[in-house]
Order: structure tokens, then C-alpha cells, then sequence
């Protein structure tokens, strides 16, 4: 849903000083938003009831149409484990799965997902009962400050998933052939997640042993 | 407890049974499960949290005439709105040299003007949408750093001037006169700068935050607010990366402070990503004169390495000399560091200031000038080595072991199977090269406290040392449980919290030498306690006992509480040595023959330390610090708008830092040193070691694969395609 035109406007007004939103500002978009007049409240609901299956757990809330599903999950469902590092889908911290596929939560809407199946890495494991994934990371130290470290967790777990299910990457040589599980697979899938505490060597090392502990 | 000589024969760590052993992270398993709580996810501490939301400055500098709050206020569910001209400008926090909030004065872009308080994140971040700000921009300005140092040079009184430089140039078999540069760099901690601050009543002050240093978090609060020390409590046990960036009070906690006043309610706030670049501080660029002078037997005869970085007013910059004075051998050293007053966001300190940036060049200039020698990069290094500091030649290194670090490494990583030729090796359709650089970092120690405490056998930790992912929380139990003679499980580990006794903090390297010594003169007084107690003499403690003479007790036997405070004091007696950690980096490239694409295939770092603590999070640091490394040497760069002074690209798709897909192998040697005047447990740091000279390394790697030179960081591949080999 998008904001109210008001805001819209009101928001190139004050940011036309700013050089990267003036650069990148559409000038389109700005024609377009001019012919309407500006109003004091938006249209329709700003609040819609949504009901999330989160690890297993049925949980009924009501979120304001702007929130996003890790906001959802963080705030209100008081999921922090789940992380925010960008707000904007560039760096993984918020990778949680979505009926079984993995997303970048802060870029998703809580309203889209009334009914879905959403597994954050509280549902993983427990400190007391790790996944064999979370064993696999404190083992091969595959963190530092730990922030990144559930989305990769998270992302880990997926990218074998999608190893397994046949899903190319750019990496990918032969479309035909099964996908072996290499190194530069992994690097390539799990590129999204960025670690700026570099433990990248180590969570490739996890991942690997967690995938070969499967094949065993 | 006073360290006031070298550490002798030490039978507690030099036969450790916990201390210099690979161990896991104690606070692992909170950490991959998302339990861990991190600032902002404090839901549990404090009832009624509202949200912050903060306004930066649209431009770099001028004065702020208006700003209308009014639809902001009566925005959906805002509780407050303060605005910068509501306030007069609140003093300074210790380092800060930009204002944090509060005036007229805009100092740099996105330097905070206004605060929202609202029910929800969505209602704050819509309200700081509605604020209309009028600014009268100040006068156009200068941002060319280059032709600031083309003004300066040779400019003021050298910070470094011993022997006779000019003479050296002017006799020299072999001279090298080179420019670099370095681009602004920014910290991008995955965790953005987050506070929850409750001073709902104006008068006491609890902040949880994200911060390296406590103790300095709190001073900086009390000036800031003009509090009494008491008044406030901070608490920082988990941080989602610092790197520098977090050193000093920033405006999140600041602006979640003055907004809880207002509401009259706890404040949670987090600076948005966009915000890291402009608002909070980064490393300068820097732009780098080096002239070397050789004799033909490979021995400098002078090295004079100028350099400059931009600094707001009484700013600090980035010396990219810091190293210069101490890191090879030569008759004559002369080195300045010129700092450009520019309206920019602050610069400050990141990852090894000074040397991460100032090894980027003098190890490339060290490569350029190998090569004129005709001699390996790797001869000519230990051809310079010293093991006084040269530009004072009475002291001696405490321990110095750089040539040993280049000759394990080039013996691990088959340097001398390397062609020498540039652009020579193909593999494919990739050119191959190798390249090597040396690493230098000081090995600073501050004053740290702690509190043991022992209860029923258990021993519990308390200090305000911090861990930014380092391994803090492992080391230190590691130490107490050695001191004690109990295992890890006996000890649980209580830190970043103002309560609890002052430490060293996480910060330039200085933070595992110096609070584990700390935590270990708690824990020896802790002893003491016991002894007395038990009136025995020179008591041993093992195996969770206490040992003397007939006395023979289990810990978990002695009745009640027993507890101890102390801390490390340095002696004067270090400052007779240059202090310092050693390195020797190694990197494989292969850079794509057709599109100049860079990609790193193997690396391998040999470091001198002294003793490691724990060899796992101390491999995880150094591989850290090379990943962040390979970011400066092939992509990052705060992109200068210098029309409007500021940074451009800021987010992490604008500025890139290295992503899995950009690390390849790494292998890590710690050669295994002892410092007895660095520490009673020997120990050094080694985490910003890992980020020193690596950058240079894959430059001369780039080099030896293509033949192309490039003194200008990130190397891209527009700076090589034009030289690259003809395709045949
Ligand atoms: S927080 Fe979602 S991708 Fe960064
Ligand atoms: S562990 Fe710190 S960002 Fe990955």
C-alpha cells in the first residue's frame, strides 16, 4: 500500500536538498503526485488484522499497513532474534522463511502474509537444543558479534534446501546435471547476507559440514 | 595490581590449562539462536518503550533559520518532537568533535536537527517526514584533499624527522616517488547504532546501547546532559560490531535521551541505515606522498612519507603515517600528517587509524621499490627489518618478530614457486599473481578493572569491558578459570555494564591484553581474600581447591561470599620499549584478462602477538580484519558529492563492502611469541593486525597479474583495463 499522497508530497518538499533522494527521485513520479490535491488523512484502513502461523505458533495481530513483516515480528511479537541491519532487502539480517522459502522480511509487508507460515530462527533451536546448523556455527566459529548470524543461519539451512531441489544459480554450469553442493555454490547463495565481521570462511565451513553430516 | 616489570617464568599461563587453548565461545549458543539481546531488543528492561525516529541535516553546513514541527506533532500517534533550535547546543562527549544536537549550526550532512516520539516505528519515521526545515547553506566549499596536499607539503614542523633525509635522497642508489590514495571508509556495522534510554523523569538516566566503551559512554553522557555520574547507569552486553564505530557516544543514544525526556517514557531508537555514512563518523580519505630512498645492497637510507586526511575543526583525521616511524630501518625517517579542516561528516578512528590506511600505500611502495632493486619483495622487507625503533634508535621493540612472520609465510604459501614477471601467469582466462605486504600496529594497554566474586564453588566476573564479537566474554573466563583453577563452567561472565568495575574497553587493539590482565589481578586478589581467610601462605589453587601446606579445600566448601576488586596498572617501565604486533600477509589474485575483474583466490595472514588467548576467536578476528581488507582493496569508497558535501552511495548497496561470493581460502599462522612486557599473560592484541597491509597485498597482487600499478584505492577494474595484456 502506498503512503499518503500528503506525505508523498510533503516528503520530496523537505528532501530537496538531500542529494542522493534528489538523485535518484523520479521526476515521473513527481508530475504524477502534483495533480492530486493534498489531503489530511489516507484513504481507507490504516490497520488490517492479520493472523501469522510463526514456528508453529498461531498469533492473531493487528498491524499498521506500513509495517513490515520483521518490524511485525520484532516489535510486536517481540522476535528479535530476527535482525535489522538496512531496512532495505541489502544485507540479510532479516532473512527469515516464508512458507518454507527464505525472504529478506524487511522488504515485505506484515499485511501480505495473513495466513502464511512464517520460521524465524527462535524456531530453529533453543540455546538448550541447537539445530545441528547453529551446532555447526559455534563449532566452526562461524560469527563474531553474532548480528548476521541468524539470517545466515537461516540462509544456510535454505541454500542446501535449494541445492537439493535443483535450483540454478549464477554459478551454476550445467542446468541439466544435478547441482553439486561446492563451495562456489555456497559462496554465491549466500551472498546476500553480508557479515561485516568477515566470518565468512567459517560459515562456509559450517555449512559445508552440516551438508556432508546429512549425506553421511 | 601494579605490572611493573616484565612478566618472568609465569607457571599459571605458561602451562595453561584454559588460557592459549582453542575454545569455543561461551556466548555462542545465545548468539546463533537469536537470544543474545542487542540494544534495541531490550523489550523486557523497561514498560511503555516509545519510538524514536531521527531528522539529519540536508545539508553540509550553514545555519538552520526555521523548522516548522507542527504537522509532525499532531501527526498519528506522536508523543514528542524536539528540534535542534529548541535546545542550545549540548556540550560535548569525550572525542566528539562534531555537535551531537542542539542549536542553529549544521556542521556536516545528516548531523541530527529533530527527533520523533511516537506509539509506533511507521508513526515516528511519517512524523520526522512532516518536518519543514529552512537553511541558509553556508558558503560553497573546498573538498579537494589533493590540492590541499599539493598546498601543505613539506609545510609545519615534521612529526618525524631523524637523520639527515635530504642527504639520503640526494645520494641513494635506488629512489622511489610515489603518490596514493585511500578512500573514505565507513565502519558498516551490521548492527546499526541503536539506545533504549529511560529518562522519563529528567532525573535518572539508564541507557542500553550499543557501545564499545562504557566507561567513556557514561563520562560522555554526564558532560552531555550535564548529569552527575551517578545519575546515569549504560549497559552494552552484546554489540553487533564496532570497529571504531562505536567508540564515542553518537546520536542515537543522544537523541533517544532528549526524546524520552519529552514523552516522559523510555525511548528506543535506532539510526537508519542511510544514516551510518553522513551522521555517524568514518576513516578520511587519505592522499599519500612516499619517497623512498635505497642503497644497492636493498637497505633505506631515508623514508619520507607525507600524507593528509580531512577532519572537521579540531579533528583528529587519518595519520597514514603512523606507522612509518617504526616499521623498517632506515638512517633517516621523516614523516608529517597534514589534517585539512573540511565540512564534512566526522572522521575519526576505524579499524587500526592511521596504519590501516598508511600501509595501504608504504606497502606498495615497498613492492615499487623492491622491484627497482630488482630484489623480492619478500628479501627486501627483512633486508629493513630492526629490532630497535628507528627514529629512536635507544629503544628497543618489547618482542619483534616480522622477519620470522615472512618467512613462514612464504614458505607456507610457495611463494617462490611465484612467476616474477607481471602479467605472465594465465590460468584460463584469468591472469594470475601473488603479492606479499607486512602488517604493523602498535599494541597499546589501558588500565582495566574487574570484580570476582566467589560463591559455593562458582566464581562470577564482573566488569564493564565490552565484547564487539572479539571473544571478550570467552577470553576473560578463560583467564579466571586459569587464575582460579576452576573450569569454564564454574565461571559466569558479567560485563558492559556501568555497575560493574571500570575496564579497558574494546577499542585499538588494547582490549584482551589489557582486560585480562585485569580480570586476572581481581581474580590473584580474589586468592589473597581466600588465603586470609583460610590464614594459609602462598596458597596453590587447582582443581577447584585451595592448596597450602596441611590446608587442602574444595572452593565450593568455603563458607559464604568472598570477593575482590582490583585492576591493572601499567608500569612506567613499558614505556622504555616500543610496544608493537607484526605481520606478514600473502594473496593469490586472478584478474580477468578480458574485463579486469579482480577476484582473491587465496590469502594468508602469519602474525606475531604474542601469546593468543584463544586461537579460535583470535583466527576469527584476523580473518575478519582480511575480509574487511579485501572490501578496501577492491570496493569500498565513500562516494564524495563535493558539490554538497557529502557521502553519496550511503547504504550497503552503494558501498560495498565484501560479500561471501568475494572470500576465498583463508589460512591464519600465529607464530607463537611471547611478550613479557606487554602484559603478565604476554598477551598482545591482534584484531586490527588482521586489516593491516592486507589491502596493499592484493594491490601488488593485481600488479604481479597485469603489470598495471594502481596507487589509487578500491582497484577497480577501470583502472586496470586499459593496461592489461593484449589479448592474444
Ligand atoms: S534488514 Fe532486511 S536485508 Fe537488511
Ligand atoms: S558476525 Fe558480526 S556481522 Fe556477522
Amino acid at each position: 500500500m502506498s503512503p499518503p499522497i500528503e506525505f508523498e508530497l510533503r516528503r520530496r518538499t523537505l528532501l530537496a536538498g538531500s542529494a542522493a533522494i534528489a538523485m535518484s527521485a523520479a521526476s515521473g513520479q513527481r508530475s504524477a503526485a502534483q495533480t492530486v490535491t493534498p489531503t489530511g488523512t489516507p484513504v481507507g484502513p490504516e490497520s488490517t488484522a492479520v493472523t501469522l502461523t510463526v514456528n508453529g505458533e498461531e498469533r492473531e495481530l493487528t498491524v499498521d499497513n506500513r509495517t513490515t513483516l520483521l518490524d511485525a515480528l520484532r516489535e510486536q511479537l517481540k522476535l528479535t532474534g530476527t535482525k535489522k541491519g538496512c531496512d532495505h532487502g541489502q544485507c540479510g539480517a532479516c532473512t527469515c522463511t516464508v512458507n518454507g522459502q527464505r525472504i529478506n522480511s524487511c522488504l515485505s509487508l506484515a499485511v501480505m502474509h495473513d495466513g502464511d507460515e512464517v520460521k524465524t530462527i527462535e524456531g530453529i533451536g533453543t540455546p538448550e537444543q541447537m539445530d545441528p546448523m547453529q551446532a555447526a556455527f559455534v563449532e566452526n566459529d562461524g560469527f563474531q558479534c553474532g548480528y548476521c548470524t541468524p539470517g545466515q543461519i537461516t540462509s544456510a539451512k535454505s541454500v542446501i534446501e535449494e541445492i537439493r531441489a535443483g535450483i540454478p544459480s549464477h554459478v551454476t554450469g550445467n542446468l541439466t546435471a544435478e547441482i553439486a553442493l561446492t563451495d562456489a555454490e555456497i559462496r554465491e547463495r549466500m551472498s546476500g547476507n553480508i557479515c561485516r565481521c568477515g566470518a565468512y570462511a567459517n560459515i562456509l565451513a559450517a555449512i559445508t559440514q552440516v551438508a556432508e553430516g546429512d549425506e553421511a | 595490581m601494579k605490572f611493573d616489570k616484565a612478566a618472568g617464568e609465569n607457571t599459571l599461563f605458561d602451562n595453561a590449562e584454559f588460557v592459549g587453548r582453542p575454545t569455543h565461545r561461551i556466548d555462542g549458543p545465545l548468539k546463533v539462536t537469536g537470544t543474545a539481546p542487542y540494544a534495541y531488543e531490550r523489550h523486557d528492561v523497561v514498560e511503555g518503550q516509545l519510538y524514536g525516529y531521527p531528522l539529519g541535516s540536508a545539508i553540509s553546513h550553514g545555519l538552520i533559520v526555521s523548522m516548522d514541527a507542527e504537522a509532525a506533532r499532531n501527526a498519528p500517534g506522536v508523543r514528542a518532537v524536539v528540534t535542534t533550535l529548541e535546545i542550545d547546543p549540548l556540550e560535548k562527549g569525550m572525542n566528539n568533535v562534531a555537535r551531537l544536537f542542539g542549536g542553529a549550526e549544521v556542521q556536516h550532512y545528516h548531523q541530527a536537527i529533530a527527533v520523533v516520539v511516537a506509539d509506533s516505528f511507521e508513526q515516528a519515521r511519517a512524523a520526522a517526514s512532516l518536518i519543514e526545515v529552512e537553511y541558509e547553506k553556508g558558503d560553497p566549499a573546498d573538498y579537494d584533499l589533493g590540492a590541499a596536499f599539493e598546498r601543505l607539503q613539506g609545510s609545519g614542523e615534521m612529526d618525524t624527522d631523524t637523520g639527515d633525509v635530504e642527504a639520503a635522497f640526494s645520494s641513494a642508489a635506488a629512489l622511489l616517488d610515489e603518490m596514493y590514495h585511500t578512500p573514505s571508509q565507513s565502519h558498516m556495522a551490521m548492527e546499526p547504532h541503536a539506545s533504549i534510554v529511560d529518562w522519563s523523569d529528567g532525573d535518572q538516566m539508564t541507557v542500553w546501547t550499543s557501545n564499545q566503551m562504557i566507561n567513556w559512554n557514561h563520562g560522555s553522557l554526564a558532560t552531555t546532559f550535564g548529569l552527575d555520574e551517578d545519575k546515569i547507569r549504560v549497559e552494552s552486553p552484546y554489540i553487533g560490531g564496532g570497529f571504531g564505530g562505536k567508540l564515542w557516544l553518537r546520536a542515537d543514544a543522544v537523541l533517544a535521551a532528549l526524546g524520552s525526556r519529552a514523552a516522559g517514557a523510555p525511548v528506543k531508537l535506532a539510526l537508519p541505515r542511510p544514516f551510518i555514512m553522513n551522521n555517524t563518523t568514518h576513516r578520511s580519505e587519505t592522499v599519500q606522498r612516499i619517497r623512498l630512498a635505497a642503497g644497492e645492497d636493498g637497505k633505506l637510507t631515508g623514508i619520507w612519507h607525507e600524507a593528509a586526511s580531512h577532519a572537521l575543526p579540531d579533528g583528529r583525521g587519518e595519520d597514514a603515517t603512523a606507522q612509518t616511524p617504526f616499521f623498517y630501518a632506515s638512517d633517516s625517517i621523516r614523516a608529517k600528517h597534514h589534517i585539512v579542516t573540511m565540512s564534512l561528516p566526522e572522521s575519526a578512528d576505524m579499524r587500526a587509524p592511521g596504519e590501516a590506511a598508511g600501509l595501504m600505500a608504504l606497502e606498495v611502495a615497498m613492492d615499487e621499490m623492491a622491484e627497482k632493486l630488482g630484489m623480492d619483495p619478500v628479501e627486501f622487507r627483512k633486508v629493513n627489518d630492526t629490532q630497535v625503533n628507528p627514529s629512536n634508535p635507544e629503544q628497543e621493540f618489547s618482542d619483534r618478530n616480522f622477519v620470522e612472520c615472512l618467512d613462514r609465510g612464504a614458505e607456507a604459501f610457495r611463494w617462490t614457486d611465484r612467476n616474477t614477471a607481471p602479467g605472465a601467469t594465465r590460468d584460463g582466462q584469468w591472469l594470475v599473481g601473488h603479492g606479499v605486504a607486512g602488517a604493523y600496529r602498535g599494541a597499546l594497554v589501558l588500565p582495566s578493572g574487574s570484580r570476582a566474586l566467589l560463591e559455593g564453588g562458582k566464581l562470577v566476573i564482573e566488569t564493564d569491558m565490552t565484547d564487539i564479537g572479539t571473544g571478550s566474554y570467552t577470553i576473560l573466563a578463560q583467564t579466571a578459570a586459569e587464575t582460579m583453577g576452576l573450569t569454564l563452567d564454574d565461571v559466569e561472565m558479567r560485563m558492559g555494564n556501568s555497575a560493574y568495575p571500570v575496564s579497558s574497553g574494546s577499542g585499538g587493539q588494547f582490549g584482551a591484553a589489557s582486560s585480562s590482565a585485569g580480570v586476572y589481578a581481581a581474580c590473584m586478589a580474589l586468592r589473597e581474600r581466600i588465603a586470609e581467610q583460610l590464614g594459609v601462605e602462598e596458597a596453590e589453587f587447582r582443581d577447584g581447591r585451595v592448596i597450602a601446606g596441611d590446608t587442602d579445600r574444595a572452593l565450593s566448601e568455603l563458607e559464604g561470599q568472598i570477593d575482590a576488586v582490583d585492576s591493572i596498572e601499567w608500569g612506567d617501565f613499558q614505556s622504555e620499549y616500543q610496544m608493537a604486533t607484526f605481520g606478514a600477509h600473502f594473496v593469490e589474485v586472478g584478474v580477468h584478462a578480458g574485463t579486469g575483474e579482480t577476484r582473491v583466490r587465496r590469502m594468508l595472514a602469519v602474525c606475531d602477538s604474542g601469546r593468543i588467548l584463544n586461537p579460535i576467536t583470535a583466527r576469527s578476528q584476523v580473518i575478519g580484519g582480511m575480509t574487511m581488507a579485501v572490501g578496501a582493496a577492491l570496493s569500498e569508497d565513500m562516494a564524495l558529492d563535493s558539490g554538497r558535501g557529502m557521502f553519496a552511495n550511503h547504504d550497503l548497496a552503494g558501498y560495498e563492502v565484501a560479500v561471501h561470493a568475494d572470500i576465498p581460502e583463508q589460512e591464519v599462522i600465529f607464530i607463537d611469541t611471547l611478550d613479557p612486557v606487554a602484559s603478565p599473560l604476554k598477551a598482545k592484541g591482534v584484531g586490527e593486525l588482521g586489516v593491516c597491509g592486507v589491502a596493499a597485498a592484493v594491490a601488488n597482487a593485481v600488479y604481479n597479474a597485469t603489470g598495471v600499478r594502481v596507487r589509487e584505492y578500491p582497484v577497480t577494474l577501470d583502472k586496470l583495463i586499459g593496461g592489461l595484456p593484449a589479448i592474444g
